[in-house]
This record gives structure tokens, C-alpha cells and sequence, in this order.
């Protein structure tokens, strides 16, 4: 079975502190990591090759420091490796993204499952997985919690909703996306340290994937933000005073007084 | 299209780095450089005060013509129009008007209409009482399993044959799932989980606002040029708003099985019946976070949220911890509440819990920590140990 996943390298925190001052973002000194959610789709990808063969191909979308994530990947039991890079899929929004995924996975051509985090911790969208698989026009199943079984053109997946569990099947070749109830992810072994100092990984660009100019980066990207703003907190609160017998009455008594309870 | 940095009157004063929210800018030689990732939000062009930033932009296509009206996704299950449906057609009342109030719209009649798909739908005439005009009807068995590659075919068929500008869709597990392969296939932009929706009704642009980076900064997005223009907004952001007595239209439409396969099919399903009182609907939620310590702590939690009729919901620690299931999370990757009263106890607030619940009408606080953050947005906040502020609240409550 030949397995795709792709990931994105994701700044290690989302805690991006304001300064308070001048109302500006600062982002000293955080690092780069595999996004968590991806991290889950390559160990599932890794266990499925375990389980049935094949093999396990990565995919990035980013800029050169990316191929740091896609070198983790290898340590942590992919195969291969490609980064999607070009200037000009810069600034590409969920649209465009899924565009030029989908143009990397076709042209990467024999899979039977391409598998993507929920979603991205720093976009927090979950568009691109669906959007991907739209493009390639094959089966979607999102929020997959476990891989029952692969056979005979089919899978058989658990899937977490709001409502409870699904147990669905879906035809091959199909895109899942995975939460985090999947499975643990594994420590990067060894040997796989060292084939991921080794690797070659190559760099495909707008005309390797023959990628329609208007569809990719900034061009390609129906969405664009205008506003980038501090949320506001307008609530004046009131911190109740007293023992704490006194401050609970008091409290009792506004929430009654407010037919709130 | 781009941005450049005109170095002639570029200061490298760094001001455009300290701005940029995606980081890219940066000084090179003593002149501001623009590294990968840029999206031209403009944040850098307006920070800086020697007009060193410029952005060109492309004339985009204008968005294309005879787009008219906005249309709401009334998700349903077993037949039950959700309340994220309604909300919507509140909010896109209040929108749909004011287009129809602007001079540029030529007089043309902006319609609001309601969407809904599946077998034995029940009600539909309450998406009139809330604001639509029209509900476009798609009644089969076929659709009873919610296959999302039905629901797919069957809503891009409707938005292509009807043209709306805008569509509105809850961010439910459904919506979010579903709408981006509508929106891949109409090649159309698609805006993430908003919090917020405002008309700039001279250009008929939806102006989304969603938070980003973990909720810290709001963004504001728009899609000038691809129509429709599709948002998912999360569940009880909007209040409902029902009128008496509207007059709409119901219109029956017949679902093409021959137009559209399904690749996946639904072999069981397991309904999550742990939790008495959903939280989503649940006038009064009481909260547990980190301060709880361990799990049988949340035994406290749960009676008080007994003696007031309450739900339980809980903060991501606990849940990160198994404590209790996700399901009963809140914040920006759980759920988004919105009940009269929330009561959080060991909760530190961060940014990403609330993100799910700020919007709550009185929000009552109980920590130990007096500079803890989820004090900032209390109505009431008791600073003191939780372990007996809790069980004499029980006990008072009971008495």
C-alpha cells in the first residue's frame, strides 16, 4: 500500500505574545515543528506500512527551512521525502494550497491513501484535507480516529463527530484526515536518524507540477486578510469581597437577583 | 501583485518587523527584507512612517456578475434543524437587509434563503419564522445518512444553478467537513470558524473575522473576487432571533441520485451519551480546569453542576490529562459555548479556553490565583480555594 502524508512545519508555539505596549506581535525564538495533527497522520501512515507494505511518501508545502520537518519525518520512519517549493506558491491561501497539493499527489500518481492531520495548530482551518481530496476527486473521510482495516480496494475507519462514532468504508484511493485519539507517535529511531541525515530530498517547483499560474500563491488565493486586530475585553468584572461564607452568599444572592439560577 | 520596499526612503527602523503577524519581515543590511510567506495584509505598509512599503496590487476580476443573496446551510440530524441554522439566518437577516438598503445594489432584491438537505426533515417552516425567504428543500432517503458526497453534489448543483453571493455555514463536524470540498469545487474562497460577520455593503463584500494564532490576534478576511463568498462560523456566535407571523416560500427540490455517487458509506454509528445535559444547549455550564488536580475532583464539579441543573464542561487540561472525554471541552479546539450563566472553577483562562466561552451572558470565576487571566473577563470572580468554595456553594445551594 503506497501512502502519502502530508505536513506542514508549524511554529512550535500559538502562544504569540502581544506587547502590551505598542500592540505588536513577538515572535523571538520560537522554533519550527512538525504540526501535531501531521505528527499523527505519519505515525498512522508508518503502522499502516508495517501492517500491510508498501511505502510511505511525505509531502510539504514551504519554504526551504521546511525540509527540516520533511528530514524529521524520515527519522521518524518515512520513506520519502518532497518539498513543494517556489516562490510563487507563496502567500497561497486553503485554496491554492489544496491546489498545489493535489498537483504534487497526482503527479507523484501510484497511492492508495493520502493522509493529512484534522487540521494545522497555526491556521487551525481544517480546510486543506477536504479541499485536497475534493481536487483529486477521491473519497474523504475527516476526523478518522482509528484504521480498522484495508482490503480489497476498500478502508474501514472509526471517525469522531460531535454526535459520538461512525464506523465508515470508503473506496481507494481516499484522503483521511486524523485526530489526535489515533495513535501515540513514536521517537525517531536510530536508524532512522541516520537515513534522515542521508536523504535526498528533492524540490518541486511550478514546472515540475505544471501548476496553472493562476491557481497557486497569492494569485491563486480567493481569500486575502485586511485587518489584523487585539481582541477586545470590555467586561468590568467585580471580585467579591469578604470570608469565603460571605463572598458565596453574595454571590448567591446576584445570581438569584439576576435570575440567572 | 507584490510588495516591495522602496530602499531609497527605507529607514531600517524595524517597525514593519515588529507589526508583521506572519513574521516575514526582517532587516537585511539595513533595509527592511520580505521573506516567504508574506499575504500582503498591509500591517507594515501602515506601521511604517516613511512610506517605504509599497504593495502593488492587481486589479483583481471583478467578482463575477448576477450573484445575488445570501444562503444559509440549515445542517439537520434525524430530521432536527440544528440551532446553528437559525442563528445564521439571525444574523444573515441583519446582513441581507442592509445590502438591500444599499443604492449600489440597483435595486435588486436580496434575497436570504435557507438550504437544507436530508430525509424526513422536520420544521422547515421555523427557517421562515427566523428570517428566510426562501428554503430550498432537498427531502430524500437517500439523504438520511448524511452522505457528505451527496450533500456535496446535491448543494453545488443548487449554488451553481441559483447564484447566491454568500453563503453561511455552522462549524459543526458536518459543516466543516463538508463545505470546503463545496467551495474546492466551485474554486472559491472559504473563511475558517468566524467569529464575526459585517457587510462593507458598497462592494457586496462579506467582511469574515475569525481569531488566528490561537485566538491571541482576530483577522479579518474577505474574497473579492471568487463568488460565492462562503464562511463557517461557529455554533452560537449569533443570538436567535425569530419574528412572528413572516411570510416565506418553501420550495421542493428533487434529489438527482443519478447525478451523484457516494465513495464512502456509513456502516454504525455510536451515539456519546456520557454527557445528561449537552453542553451546547445547556443554559448554565459548570467548569473544571488544571486546579481540579486529579480526576476524582471532578466529582466536585459534577455536583454542582447537579444541584443547579447545569452541564459539565471542562478546560483542555483535563481532557489533555483523560479526565474527562473531549467532548466536554471548551475553547478553540472544543466547543464554543454560550449559556446565561458559566462557572469556572480552577480554570486559568488562557486565550485558547476563552475563545469558547467569553461570549457567555455572566461568566462567574472561582480561583485561587487572584492574577489568573480568566478574572479579566469575570462578572464575579471569588479568589480562594476551590476545594471549599465549591462544596459550601453545594451545600448552600442545596439548603
Amino acid at each position: 500500500m503506497n501512502i502519502i502524508v502530508c505536513l506542514k512545519q508549524v511554529p512550535g508555539t500559538t502562544k504569540v505574545n502581544i506587547n502590551p505596549e505598542t500592540n505588536t506581535l513577538m515572535r523571538q525564538g520560537i522554533e519550527n515543528i512538525i504540526n501535531p495533527f501531521d505528527a499523527y497522520a505519519l505515525e498512522e501512515g508508518v503502522r499502516l506500512k508495517e501492517r500491510y507494505g508498501g511505502k510511505v511518501t511525505v509531502i510539504s508545502m514551504g519554504p526551504p527551512q521546511a525540509e527540516a520537518a520533511l528530514r524529521e519525518a524520515i527519522s521518524l520512519g518515512a520513506d520519502e521525502a518532497i518539498l513543494i517549493g517556489d516562490r510563487a506558491f507563496a502567500g497561497a491561501d486553503t485554496l491554492a494550497t489544496s491546489y498545489t497539493l493535489s498537483r504534487a499527489i497526482k503527479k507523484i500518481k501510484d497511492f492508495d491513501l493520502v493522509i493529512c492531520g484534522r487540521q494545522t495548530i497555526d491556521g487551525d482551518t481544517a480546510q486543506v484535507g477536504p479541499e485536497t481530496a475534493e481536487m483529486l476527486r477521491i473519497a474523504f473521510v475527516s476526523y478518522v480516529s482509528k484504521v480498522e482495516e484495508v482490503k480489497e480496494g476498500l478502508i474501514q475507519v472509526h471517525r469522531l463527530i460531535e454526535e459520538g462514532h461512525e464506523t465508515i468504508e470508503a473506496t481507494l484511493p481516499a484522503l483521511i484526515t486524523v485526530v489526535k485519539e489515533i495513535n501515540v507517535p513514536r521517537l525517531p529511531s536510530l536508524r532512522g536518524k541516520a537515513k534522515a541525515k542521508s536523504a535526498v530530498i528533492p524540490t518541486w517547483t511550478a514546472q515540475e507540477l505544471e501548476t496553472d499560474p493562476a491557481r497557486v500563491g497569492l494569485t491563486g488565493s480567493p481569500t486575502r486578510v485586511v485587518k489584523i486586530f487585539s481582541p477586545q475585553r470590555t467586561r468590568t468584572g467585580e471580585v467579591l469581597q469578604g470570608s469565603p461564607e460571605e463572598q458565596i452568599d453574595s454571590l448567591i444572592k446576584k445570581l438569584r437577583g439576576s435570575q440567572l439560577i | 501583485m507584490g510588495i516591495k520596499i522602496n530602499i531609497e526612503t527605507c529607514t531600517g527602523c524595524a517597525s514593519c518587523v515588529a507589526v508583521c503577524p506572519f513574521g516575514v519581515m526582517e532587516i537585511k543590511d539595513d533595509k527592511a527584507y520580505v521573506n516567504v510567506g508574506c499575504t500582503l495584509c498591509g500591517a507594515c505598509k501602515e506601521a511604517c512612517a516613511f512610506e517605504a512599503v509599497i504593495i502593488e496590487e492587481e486589479a483583481k476580476a471583478p467578482a463575477a456578475e448576477g450573484h445575488r443573496g445570501i444562503w444559509v446551510f440549515a445542517e439537520q440530524r434525524e430530521g432536527e434543524i440544528k440551532s446553528v441554522g437559525y442563528e445564521l439566518l439571525s444574523r444573515g437577516r441583519e446582513l441581507a437587509d442592509s445590502l438591500q438598503a444599499e443604492p449600489s445594489g440597483r435595486g435588486l432584491k436580496t434575497e436570504l434563503c435557507a438550504v437544507c438537505l436530508g430525509n424526513n426533515i422536520k420544521n422547515a417552516e421555523q427557517l421562515i419564522a427566523y428570517g428566510a425567504d426562501k428554503v430550498f428543500l432537498v427531502d430524500d432517503p437517500a439523504l438520511g445518512s448524511q452522505s457528505e458526497d451527496l450533500y456535496a453534489g446535491a448543494l453545488v448543483k443548487l449554488i451553481q444553478e441559483h447564484k447566491p453571493e454568500i453563503v453561511l455555514v455552522g462549524a459543526t463536524s458536518l459543516g466543516r467537513s463538508l463545505i470546503p470540498r463545496v467551495a474546492a469545487t466551485l474554486q472559491t474562497g472559504l473563511t475558517a470558524d468566524c467569529t464575526d460577520l459585517a457587510i462593507d455593503t458598497e462592494k457586496r463584500l462579506l467582511l469574515q473575522t475569525r481569531p488566528a494564532f490561537g485566538g491571541n490576534i482576530m483577522a479579518t478576511i474577505i474574497c473579492e473576487a471568487k463568488r460565492p463568498q462562503m464562511a463557517t462560523v461557529r455554533p452560537r456566535v449569533f443570538a436567535k432571533k425569530p419574528f412572528s407571523g413572516r411570510q416565506g416560500q418553501i420550495i421542493k427540490v428533487d434529489f438527482d441520485k443519478a447525478a451523484v455517487t457516494s465513495k464512502t458509506r456509513l456502516l454504525s454509528f455510536v451515539a456519546d451519551l456520557k454527557e445528561k445535559i449537552k453542553i451546547e444547549d445547556a443554559d448554565i455550564i459548570v467548569s473544571g480546569g488544571r486546579g481540579l488536580e486529579k480526576p476524582e475532583n471532578f466529582k466536585l464539579i459534577e455536583e454542582l453542576a447537579r444541584v443547579m441543573g447545569a452541564a459539565v464542561g471542562s478546560s483542555r487540561p483535563p481532557v489533555d490529562e483523560g479526565w474527562i472525554p473531549y467532548s466536554h471541552q471548551v475553547g478553540q479546539t472544543g466547543k464554543t459555548v454560550r449559556p446565561k450563566l458559566y462557572i469556572a472553577c480552577g480554570i486559568s483562562g488562557s486565550v485558547q479556553h476563552l475563545a469558547g466561552m467569553q461570549t457567555s451572558e455572566c461568566i462567574v470565576a472561582i480561583n485561587n490565583d487572584p492574577n489568573a487571566p480568566i478574572f479579566e473577563i469575570a462578572t464575579y470572580g471569588i479568589v480562594g480555594d476551590l476545594f471549599k468554595v465549591v462544596p459550601m456553594m453545594i451545600d448552600k445551594l442545596k439548603g
